[in-house]
């Protein structure tokens, strides 16, 4: 007699938890020749919410981790997904419209762009802090902070790699992160959920929504403790619904769904500066 | 005669400290604007020296420079009639006199101003090597500096800004960032490691009444040295000295089209924004207006910054060296009569010494002179404009009915023009609308705190977050401030210093992005 498979019900994953959606609502992952593979949490606004309020409490810890610690964790994380390769190259073999072998170029990519990213969390304020030179008798110095809680969209495809790219360079500085996942491809990013879960990446810095992208735009744009949104969803009507939450609290805002995720300009440490705010402080000098 | 100091009340009671002046003669030639409350005697000799030594007027030459009778638009090198024909009269705010008029420039004058900076764009400026480029800064930074005395009188005239602070602070500043942005415009490849810097194209501009000549070098120096063309705005009321830095561009024969500069009305500064051939938009001025600018933009793939309004917490530790803090708290707030995004205007004071604060600003509020801000010896000028008065005198008016006690210098004011005196309210609570809504004048309120950890959740508890104070003696207390507050700016034992290498901008609803500095450059540059 046959084996029965034993299916699974993907979850979110919000807190470092892995709660289904508070909606009680499912969709059904399919392969893109329509096969049914398995059914996923389809996120409610609540289930937004709950992600900023988690978010917002990783703050402070994580901001104030040191950057060598954030970056080793990072770096954690690039070992974790090396680790579990072969499970993530078969979801996105089974799950997106890539084959093995491209799954396997994504999955490598997105390991090799973490371990890139790692190595920025205690550089890229010394590249881009300056000391000022004023004409007074003051020391001045301006240094990058992290801007907060940043909500990022990935794109459809590649579903993991531009996740992973667009993720890094924003919680490398600090920010906490809620990103909306891929809608038509939506297993990769949350079998990267359980990987993240078992990195030393703090509950609460990565949180994962999957579901409809239409639906969470409008409060993802409203929300008021949301300081940022990087934007790799690649739908002009999606990009001004959130640019239009510029208007609502000054949310900082970026585009990156023009990136071409397969080459290295991807690496891009102005990226980091999309939610970061610079500081300037002032001291005299003076006995 | 015995003088003695009143005791501060601590009292939650709402009582009114009042401070009187014993000068019979300057009430004679002065009106008493309307007060908020009854005054409360207090005779102390020690401050009301100014009253009864009366200082000897020291007014700075005003009538060598001539202030013609009508202003045009600066459009592609020229001045220009404005399509409407209409113009619209600017007032001296110290004197209520009529200054002259000033076009009133529609939407078919932006066009035309953005069609000219288009073609200066792409004929000329951006051709043109860096190193020329520079070349006019220079030569326009050196001609500012020549005119530093006429340009600070007719600022003072146009905006009631005391003329102790255009000459010492704004006109010096305006200068150094044409100086200093002047040498970057050939070394902008050194600003972006690893990245190509390109200009942007034209850039539409708005900047607000509070320090209008100096928010127009903070906008114009960066856009023209990275290779972009300008359209520029000044505040409808006050637009001298802006169309007097354009005679200025034609001296320094800067290539017309290059900077042009419309005059006008809120709705001018509309067309600006929303002209299809706009690539960038930097404004300065406030956050509600900030908020509807992003609303514009969205869409339309243009570049934006917004450099809004804040309420600044100053923070005095027990350690403090106290009258420091307390000059570092007057020119936290009463520095260009508080017309200051940044300006210090929440006072977080540590319990313990917190009476001893208060009775020592007091004092030091009573000593600011008040009067023609033309005056050498004169500290607080004229507020900038009638609504802004109302404005100022309305928040007061609701921090008093919410409880907050009233302290006010007993200067006189002036019977002609607006004005209002020093002021600071006690026990205001955070929920008090004068702690979280910007007043923009000479009013501060103050807060007690225990903890520093107190401090910084109370400082960061707004909307906005442009800039902070910390006064303390102890360095380690200075780093572990400067890194909890939520503020693009921190000034540490001292307040309100501004330099053209130093980037200054907002967290949260202050705004986004930096002016000056090196950080300062990239809202103005696309990287390759």
């Amino acid at each position: 007699m046959n084996r029965l498979d034993v299916k699974k019900t993907y979850k979110l994953y919000i807190g470092g938890k892995f709660p289904r959606s508070e909606s009680g609502r499912y969709l059904p992952a399919k392969s893109v020749k329509g096969e049914h593979l398995d059914n996923f949490s389809h996120a409610s606004r609540k289930d937004f919410r709950d992600a900023v309020v988690a978010a917002r409490s990783a703050f402070d810890g994580w901001s104030k981790a040191t950057a060598y610690n954030r970056g080793q964790i990072l770096y954690r994380a690039a070992e974790m997904l090396q680790n579990r390769a072969a499970d993530l190259v078969a979801e996105i073999a089974r799950s997106t419209s890539f084959n093995s072998a491209e799954a396997k170029r994504e999955v490598t990519l997105a390991i090799d762009r973490l371990v890139h990213f790692a190595g920025w969390t205690d550089k890229y304020s010394q590249v881009f802090s300056s000391v000022n030179p004023v004409a007074s008798s003051h020391f001045n110095f301006t240094t990058p902070e992290p801007t907060g809680v940043v909500v990022v969209l990935a794109p459809d495809e590649p579903s993991l790699l531009a996740l992973v790219s667009l993720v890094a360079p924003v919680i490398l500085s600090g920010n906490t992160a809620i990103v909306v996942a891929s809608e038509k491809f939506p297993l990769p990013a949350a079998t990267f959920a359980e990987i993240l879960a078992t990195s030393d990446l703090p509950g609460g810095v990565v949180n994962i929504l999957t579901g409809k992208r239409a639906e969470l735009v409008p409060h993802i744009a409203t929300h008021m403790d949301v300081n940022a949104i990087v934007d790799g969803a690649g739908d002009p009507e999606i990009s001004a619904k959130l640019q239009a939450g510029v208007a609502t609290n000054l949310k900082r805002y970026a585009n990156h769904a023009a990136a071409d995720w397969f080459t290295a300009k991807v690496e891009d440490p102005y990226w980091i500066l999309d939610t970061v705010e610079f500081k300037t402080a002032w001291h005299p000098i003076g006995i | 005669m015995k003088t003695k100091l009143k005791p501060v009340k601590l009292s939650a009671k709402r009582a009114v400290v009042r401070l009187r002046s014993a000068s019979a003669r300057q009430a004679k030639r002065t009106v008493a604007a309307p007060r908020h409350a009854p005054v409360v005697p207090l005779n102390d000799r020690r401050l009301t020296f100014g009253s009864r030594w009366d200082y000897a007027p020291a007014p700075e030459e005003s009538k060598n420079y001539v202030i013609p009778p009508q202003h045009e638009l600066f459009i592609n090198g020229k001045f220009v009639a404005p399509h409407s024909g209409k113009h619209f009269d600017t007032i001296n705010p110290a004197t209520e006199d009529k200054l002259t008029e000033i076009a009133l420039g529609d939407e078919a004058d932006v066009d035309n101003a953005v069609k000219a900076a288009r073609r200066a764009y792409d004929k000329v400026w951006s051709k043109m090597p860096g190193r020329e480029r520079g070349k006019y800064l220079f030569r326009i930074a050196r001609i500012i500096q020549e005119k530093m005395r006429e340009l600070a009188v007719l600022e003072t005239m146009d905006g009631g800004k005391p003329i102790k602070e255009t000459r010492d602070v704004d006109l010096p500043i305006v200068a150094a960032h044409f100086f200093y942005h002047a040498g970057w415009a050939d070394k902008l490849q050194y600003a972006f490691p690893g990245r190509t810097p390109r200009p942007l194209g034209v850039v539409s501009q708005i900047i607000p009444w509070n320090f209008p000549l100096l928010m127009a070098a903070w906008k114009i120096a960066p856009a023209i040295a990275c290779g972009n063309t300008v359209v520029i705005k000044p505040s409808k009321t006050t637009s001298i000295t802006l169309l007097r830095l354009a005679q200025i561009f034609q001296e320094a024969e800067l290539p017309e089209g290059v900077v042009n500069v419309i005059t006008g009305s809120a709705e001018t500064g509309t067309a600006m924004v929303k002209h299809p051939d706009v690539n960038k938009i930097a404004f300065t001025g406030s956050t509600e207006i900030g908020k509807q600018l992003a609303a514009m933009v969205v869409g339309t793939g243009k570049r934006l910054t917004l450099e809004l309004g804040g309420k600044a917490a100053n923070i005095v530790f027990e350690d403090a060296a106290i009258d420091q803090a307390i000059e570092g708290i007057i020119a936290g707030i009463y520095f260009n009569m508080g017309h200051v995004c940044c300006a210090g205007s929440r006072l977080l004071v540590q319990e313990s010494i917190y009476p001893k604060v208060v009775r020592k600003l007091r004092d030091r509020i009573q000593t600011l002179r008040l009067g023609n801000p033309l005056d050498k010896n004169t500290d607080i000028g004229a507020i900038n404009n009638k609504p802004q008065l109302e404005k100022i005198r309305a928040l007061v008016q609701c921090g008093v009915a919410e409880g907050a006690e009233l302290i006010q210098s007993s200067c006189a004011l002036p019977a002609k023009g607006y004005w209002y005196p020093p002021t600071f309210l006690t026990g205001v609570t955070a929920s008090h609308r004068v702690a979280q809504e910007e007043i923009f004048g000479p009013v501060l309120s103050v807060m007690t705190f225990r903890t520093p950890e107190e401090a910084f959740e109370r400082a960061n508890n707004t909307p906005y977050g442009l800039s902070a104070g910390v006064w303390t003696d102890k360095g380690s207390k200075i780093f572990k401030m400067v890194n909890k507050l939520r503020a693009g700016v921190v000034w540490a034992n001292t307040y309100n210093k501004f330099d053209p290498t130093s980037p200054f901008g907002g967290y949260k609803e202050s705004g986004f992005g930096r002016e000056g500095g090196l950080h300062g450059l990239s809202a103005y540059c696309r990287l390759d």
